[in-house]
Formats: structure tokens, sequence, C-alpha cells
């Protein structure tokens, strides 16, 4: 009985306030956005895996796609701004500019893609737990 | 600061970090987040061994 009132109150809790902001902020910041729906560990969890691949994928000296002269580049472009601030910060200070050819180098940047790609998947999981869809 | 793993250190590196988001967002309760993920693990690492031994056997 007190459980269900629990998730009643954090069901109406839930729709107060704006909907898109941990969508925003887990774009922005891996994990922001389950740490303002107060998921702890998921989002600790969550950033640790992003960061440490993006950061595993500049230490492989991958590449940070910074135009979209062909379609390649454009999807790669778009993955990559997948991290968010991660991303923009990485490219202030100069990190992922020079073309690197090894074999890991280019891992690295499959590496520094595929952490864009799963950070949208992680914001777009805290926007499902805000709106309810998700427990 | 640069990082050279071998192949299989990379696959396993990405399999678990791949591993952790999957199984956090596709899954509800905790212990279904952590089987759902050592599901996933399993499959990136064991595929990749499969293949490898395949395209191996292939070459020769």
């Amino acid at each position: 009985m007190a459980a269900t009132e629990d998730k009643k109150a954090t069901g109406r809790a839930a729709q107060n306030g704006f909907v898109y902001l941990p969508l925003i902020a887990g774009w922005l910041v891996p994990g922001a956005g389950h740490f303002l729906l107060r998921k702890w560990g998921r989002g600790a969890l969550l950033a640790i895996a992003i960061v440490c691949m993006f950061g595993l994928g500049l230490a492989m000296q991958g590449r940070l796609y910074a135009k979209a002269d062909d379609i390649l580049d454009m999807l790669g472009l778009v993955g990559d701004l997948g991290s968010g601030l991660l991303y923009i910060v990485s490219r202030a200070i100069g990190l992922g500019s020079e073309t690197v050819q090894l074999t890991t180098a280019d891992y690295g940047t499959r590496f520094i893609v595929v952490a864009g790609l799963l950070n949208v998947i992680a914001a777009v999981d805290a926007h499902n737990l805000r709106t309810g869809r998700k427990a | 600061m640069t990082f050279s793993p071998s192949h299989f250190s990379a696959v396993v590196l990405f399999a678990a970090c791949v591993s952790t988001v999957f199984g956090i967002t596709m899954r509800e309760t905790p212990p279904r987040m952590l089987r759902y993920g050592i599901y996933c693990f399993v499959l990136f690492v064991g595929s990749a061994i499969l293949l490898s031994w395949v395209m191996y056997l292939i070459a020769r």
C-alpha cells in the first residue's frame, strides 16, 4: 500500500518541470540525466562506461570528425556529436585532430563514435525514466 | 599519453563498455540489467573469437 503511494508520488513528481531536461543534460554530460532523476548507480555506471570509451578512443590516437565532406564523415560527425560536451571540449583543446595511420588509431576513432552513440541511448533512457515510460 | 591494446584487448574493452550501457538501458530491474549485460558481453567476445577462427581457417 505504502509502496503504491510512493510510486504515485514519484509519478506525480515526474510530471512537474521541464520534461526534456534529463534528455538534454544526459546528452551534454554522460550520466547527468540519470543523476537528475536520482538514479545515482545507473548514472555513475553509464558515465564511467561512456567517458572510459571516449577516453580510450583518444588514448588510442583516434580522430575526432571535424567536417562533413562526404557521407561517411557526416555519419562519423553525427556519432561524435552524441558525446555532447566531451566532443566540444576535446575539439576546443585540440585532441583527436591528427590523422595517425595505425590499426589502433582506427579502433580509437570507432570507440569515440560508439561512445557518442551510447551517450544518445543513455540520454533517451533518462528521458524515458522522466516521462514514466520506463521504471 | 598513447595506448595500443592488442586486437583482443580492444574487443574486451569495447564489449565491457557497450554491455554496461546496453544492460542498464535495455532492462528495468537491476538483476535483469546484470544478466543482460553479461549476455551481451559474452556474445560480443564470443562472436569475435568465433569469427577469428573462421577467418583463420579460411586463410589456411
